[in-house]
């Protein structure tokens, strides 16, 4: 049967095919489409006949890829046609040839809803169809009712019904609102009860998407899937139809077994015993045939199986049945199943503790990293990287570069990027995160981002043991030939800080560093040139005396490029040349860079942040979060992708140090683009108009920092009065809580940690300093003892918070009577999960904390919190760092929406005004910067006035939702200890509450004079970072 | 869900397009021409599945033809694997040894069939005998 029913059509299809290239092709699609536009043209002449034949024609072409601009009216106005034939090409033809955007298709919604309300049951399906495949939003809201009234009718053929099933889910994909929930769980219910397969199957996609919304609401059709399945997996009356290769459907086995992985538990005994029975019955009774249908076709359901008996956490038995299945699976030839075997072992890393059954896969997992399909090396590849813990991280990372030298295009960003994460995450020594970075740039320079080799640089700098070995490393890649322009950024940078660390090496020498960075300086890129310059000027700082032909070399350079066409090179340019000028001074300019605060990893934080597409949201992902609700003893870290990623928080926290030079501070924005990762999930990297290095030379260059730190102090000394009048008690209640408070000798520790911590046992860290680290950040230290560290790390989403202490025993004997309460202020509420008695020796305890936030205020919740060690009984009362900038979100107006709003809150309490006095001197950028770690996002250019700064945010309360807060500072130039502030918000108690908080921030405390060192002084860093602080793997590597 | 089923011969011809999610000219285009490269060179002894954009490609080749469906990451790819393999059959048994001439001078029936087939992305239909009847009854009325 090669012939269609028409001939013409036939004709142009041989004509298409005996062309005998795509030119020739061309022209004959041209010819007809030009005969087919004539025709239309002049309409009345064409029979329905001629009309269908041109349709189809059109669609053929359309299919061979040409464009065919015209002739959709027509082929949609078939659609209104009177009789069959007509209407069908109408309709088959307008759902290929038009998207559900298209504006013809609005035209047609009353033909097609009565042809859906009609009478005829072939234009019903026909209707349906085309909505089904392609009906849009306008389409949901008119057509859903009478969609709904198809399916449930009981006069509807099942030709119509399951039609009207996937049509319907269609429309709630679309709008959700179109089902409404209350009246449809028990029709829903009764659908379940359909016999009809083929009616079933529709149904049963249409549960799949209704369940996955809101499982609650579906709670009666649980035993009805169940039921469905039980009759399935014995066969029981399963008409042969049905079957495919002897197995009973298995795609209704799977969608089925889909809806069960949405609800959370399944607490009917008898209802799970059944489906126990089943699943048990699938697992055993898999076996490998030899026809290849069958096989795929029960493995199907076998791994779908596996997929909800890991959801409903069976019994330690059927859970290891499943590990050794999967094991068995990532051993075999058959390559889809080892496939399948590889995915659904990552899936059971999120959703069980299986880590330590995984590990003893490793080797086979390795196996698969080199086999030739990149499907499933790439499979193997997110199974390494979700496995990957402390103790195995130097193996796998160790695999992941090796595998770099031969991997293709396609997979090098992701491999790149996963191995860079995994040995930022993992690092056993800071010296092998180094190598691993390094090896990176230089294997796959192209694929490594600004942002790990940034982060190379921050650790380095934080750490001083590590200098030196950074800079050898550096200098070593320096001698190989050809090199990644990334790679000589990072040396020049290390080796102009760290460079003279190695003086007495051989070829370290300042000449030796000058000449081997010069040899690059010809062929690199402009931003490249900038690191360069700074290093130079540092190597010329390092060298001052002994070598007057290195310095004019390098003044020489300088020269050069003064007239270079980048502006921001020839202002380094002259300023470094002007600056060598100033002789002994220079070391003070260009003295080493202060260590970085701590920040949070773009790299995690972007890792944790891939997004996927999917229809329905997936099944393990809610439950993995739903997960670690209780307190819970884990001998490992948190699986890598376990965590919820907090999405109300921008990375880049603006350090002041990086603001001081006014005309630079505008630069620091994050662009986030969007780059394409070949295997799916787009990956968000984030390039930095300005690098950190770079833009922390330019601050150092500028010398201010020491002058307003000292005029600061005397002011602050001349103000001390003020500063206690002013923001009254505010500041007595509630210890004061920026950053620079902990530079404040006495601090408020008495306050908080309260008297009766006379303890034995004294705390080894600063614990106001880390309260005031973690005020500003989401995890950190928040205590630690000789026996115990208490790490935190919280996510903010909206008025919910959620933290999670961690409890790390430090000794190698129990901690007991370990007991915590929260003695929240009335503001928020806080549910604390139950605390074990005891934390076992080296372990880890997890204690989740839930937070609401009911309405402003700056009252700060207390964890008062005991153990036993010995006969030592500790208890420390912590305050918690649920300060109200948490519930803070950023937002930036446009000045047509800003000024409105402005207006609107003209009223005294919503809006109020206050002269502050005794604020701190800060340049208004600095200032910038400190709201901008308020979480106030900065709206330049809304104040037309320099001396001004406008700023909005977002609050979220229980009581006031999210609600817009509006700031503005006004400062005075002659006098930049006072300042006039006015919030405004839509909530008085709101607006009173943010007005003391920014208050609290600007006013300056009294600080101890800042000893004359070298290196000036940064107004608003901690001094001295602690050693974990700079731990690489997520500080909470440092627990255990 | 099933976001695009495609049929397309080795030399990359589109035999059926099939789109369950809107998307412009432009983008189909370039679809098709990306689905055909990345399934065309795959040794057959590769797995069934290769990762395409933010989804994934079940495909199978039977003779000179590719059939590729592209769906969610999180489906059950051996199950979408075998739906395509009882589309074919379908196709095989109502055009009586089905062979690619037969799908090229009859592809407004393949669209037919493949409507009783799937619908809005998701499986309508898995009965062989049901959609063969259905396509009878609908040959009488043209």
């Amino acid at each position: 049967m090669a012939l269609s029913g028409m001939r013409g059509l036939s004709v142009f299809i041989s004509d298409i095919r005996n062309c005998h290239n795509k030119e020739q092709e061309r022209l004959r699609v041209d010819k007809e489409l030009g005969n087919i536009r004539t025709r239309f043209k002049n309409e009345k002449g064409l029979s329905p006949y001629e009309k269908k034949k041109y349709v189809w024609k059109m669609l053929y072409i359309y299919m061979l890829g040409y464009d065919v601009d015209f002739g959709h009216m027509e082929t949609v106005s078939l659609i209104s046609a009177p009789k069959y034939p007509e209407k069908q090409v109408g309709y088959i033809v307008t759902s290929c040839l038009l998207n559900e955007n298209n504006d013809f298709l609005r035209m047609v919604i009353n033909t097609v809803r009565n042809d859906i309300i009609g009478r005829n049951e072939t234009y019903q399906c026909l209707a349906l169809t085309m909505v089904g495949n392609i009906g849009g939003k306008e389409f949901s809201e008119s057509l859903a009712p009478d969609v709904q009234k198809l399916l449930i009718s009981s006069s509807c053929r099942p030709v119509v019904r399951k039609k009207a099933a996937l049509c319907l889910l269609r429309l709630y994909r679309k709008n959700p609102d179109v089902v409404n929930i209350d009246g449809w769980s028990d029709r829903m219910a009764q659908l379940l009860d359909e016999r009809d397969l083929g009616v079933l199957t529709s149904v049963m996609s249409l549960f799949v998407s209704l369940v996955s919304n809101n499982a609650e609401a579906y709670w009666n059709c649980l035993p009805k899937c169940v039921r469905i399945l039980e009759r399935m997996a014995r066969n029981q009356d399963i008409p042969q139809e049905y079957t495919y290769y002897g197995i009973p459907s298995p795609w209704l086995q799977v969608k089925t077994m889909r809806a069960l992985q949405y609800f959370p538990t399944i607490e009917d005994p008898g209802a799970r015993r059944a489906l126990f029975e089943v699943l048990q019955r699938i697992l055993m009774g898999t076996d490998v045939v030899k026809n290849v249908n069958k096989n795929n076709a029960s493995h199907a359901v076998l791994f779908e199986a596996l997929a909800l008996v890991m959801h409903l956490d069976a019994e330690k038995e059927m859970m290891s049945q499943c590990v050794a299945l999967l094991g068995k699976f990532i051993a075999v030839r058959e390559p889809n199943i080892r496939y399948l075997g590889l995915e659904n072992m990552s899936r059971m890393l999120l959703v069980t503790d299986v880590q330590d059954i995984i590990k003893r896969h490793q080797a086979q997992i390795i196996t698969s990293l080199k086999d030739p399909d990149i499907s499933i090396r790439r499979r193997a590849l997110d199974l390494l990287y979700g496995m990957c813990d402390v103790t195995n991280a130097k193996e796998i990372v160790e695999e992941l570069l090796q595998y770099l030298n031969t991997a293709e295009f396609a997979m090098r960003e992701e491999l790149s990027l996963k191995a860079a994460i995994l040995a930022e995450k993992f690092a056993p020594d800071l010296s092998w995160y180094v190598d691993v970075i390094l090896q990176l740039i230089d294997k796959a320079g192209d694929f490594v981002s600004d942002d790990i080799w940034y982060r190379v640089v921050q650790f380095v700098t934080n750490n001083e043991d590590l200098q030196p070995y950074a800079a050898a490393k550096a200098r070593e890649y320096l001698d190989k030939p050809a090199l990644h322009e990334t790679m000589v950024k990072v040396s020049a940078y290390l080796l102009g800080e760290y460079g003279h660390l190695l003086a007495r090496r051989p070829g370290c020498s300042p000449k030796e560093l000058f000449a081997i960075i010069n040899d690059k300086l010809p062929t690199v890129s402009t931003s490249t040139v900038a690191i360069i310059l700074s290093t130079y000027a540092k190597i010329l700082m390092h060298s001052q005396t002994p070598d007057v032909g290195l310095q004019q070399q390098i003044l020489t350079i300088f020269k050069k490029y003064e007239s270079y066409i980048d502006v921001e090179i020839q202002q380094r340019a002259v300023e470094y040349f002007e600056l060598s000028r100033k002789g002994a001074a220079l070391a003070d300019v260009l003295a080493e860079m202060p260590k970085f605060p701590e920040r949070e990893s773009a790299l995690l934080k972007k890792a944790e942040d891939a997004e996927v597409d999917t229809a329905e949201q997936s099944a393990i992902k809610l439950r993995s979060q739903q997960q670690t609700s209780t307190a819970l003893v884990v001998a490992d870290h948190p699986p890598v992708n376990g965590s919820v990623p907090a999405s109300n928080h921008l990375t880049l926290v603006k350090m002041p140090s990086q603001n001081i030079t006014e005309e630079n501070n505008v630069t620091h924005e994050e662009t986030p683009v969007e780059i394409p990762k070949e295997n799916g999930a787009p990956v968000e990297v984030v390039s930095k108009v300005e690098s950190i290095p770079e833009t922390n030379i330019e601050s150092k260059v500028e010398p201010p920092i020491s002058q307003p730190a000292s005029q600061a102090d005397l002011l602050a000394d001349l103000l001390g009065p003020l500063a206690i009048e002013g923001p009254s008690a505010a500041v007595e209640q509630s210890p004061v809580q920026g950053l620079e408070a902990s530079q404040s000798p006495v601090g408020d520790l008495a306050l908080a940690t309260l008297e009766d911590q006379s303890n034995a046992v004294q705390p080894t860290v600063n614990v106001e300093e880390k309260f005031h680290i973690l005020c500003s950040k989401d995890s950190g230290v928040l205590y630690e003892d000789p026996h115990i560290q208490i790490g935190l790390k919280a996510e903010w989403r909206a008025h919910h918070g959620r933290l999670v202490l961690f409890l790390g025993n430090k000794n190698t004997a129990p901690l007991v009577s370990v007991q915590a309460l929260i003695l929240p202020p009335s503001h928020l509420k806080v549910e604390l999960s139950s605390v074990p008695d005891t934390i076992p020796p080296r372990a880890q305890v997890q204690i989740p904390l839930e937070i609401v936030n009911l309405r402003a205020s700056r009252d700060v919740a207390v964890l008062d919190f005991s153990y036993t060690f010995g006969t030592a009984l500790v208890n420390v009362k912590l305050r918690l760092p649920v300060v109200l900038n948490k519930f803070l979100q950023p937002i930036t107006l446009s000045p047509e929406e800003f000024f409105p709003q402005w207006k609107a809150l003209n009223v005294q309490p919503l809006k109020v005004q206050e002269v502050v006095k005794g604020v701190k001197p800060l340049p208004l950028p600095e200032m910038a910067s400190l709201f901008m770690g308020l979480h106030l996002a900065v709206a330049p250019g809304l104040d037309t006035n320099p001396n001004n700064l406008v700023a909005c945010t977002t609050f979220f309360s229980e009581t006031t939702r999210a609600m817009l807060c509006l700031v503005r500072v006004e400062t005075d130039p002659q006098d930049r200890t006072q300042l006039r502030l006015t919030v405004a918000s839509g909530d008085q108690y709101l607006t009173f509450e943010l007005k003391e908080f920014i208050k609290e921030h600007l006013i300056d405390i009294p600080r101890v004079q800042a000893a004359p060192a070298p290196v000036p002084v940064q107004p608003q860093l901690p001094p001295a970072v602690p050693a974990t602080y700079n731990d690489p793997g997520a500080m909470l590597a440092g627990l255990l | 869900m099933i976001r695009f089923i495609l049929l397309q011969n080795r030399q990359g011809k589109t035999r059926l397009a099939k789109y369950y999610v809107p998307l412009e000219d432009s983008e189909k285009h370039k679809v098709e021409y990306e689905v055909h490269r990345l399934v065309v060179n795959r040794d057959p002894k590769f797995t069934n599945f290769v990762e395409f954009r933010t989804h994934k490609v079940i495909y199978r080749r039977y003779a000179g033809l590719f059939f590729s469906m592209c769906v969610d990451i999180t489906d059950n790819e051996l199950a979408y694997l075998e739906c395509i393999h009882l589309f074919v059959e379908i196709l095989d048994h109502f055009f009586s040894n089905v062979c690619e001439l037969d799908l090229v001078f009859n592809f407004h029936k393949v669209y037919l069939i493949l409507d009783e087939f799937i619908l809005a992305g998701e499986l309508q239909e898995t009965s062989k005998r049901a959609i063969i009847e259905r396509m009878g009854e609908l040959e009488k009325l043209e």
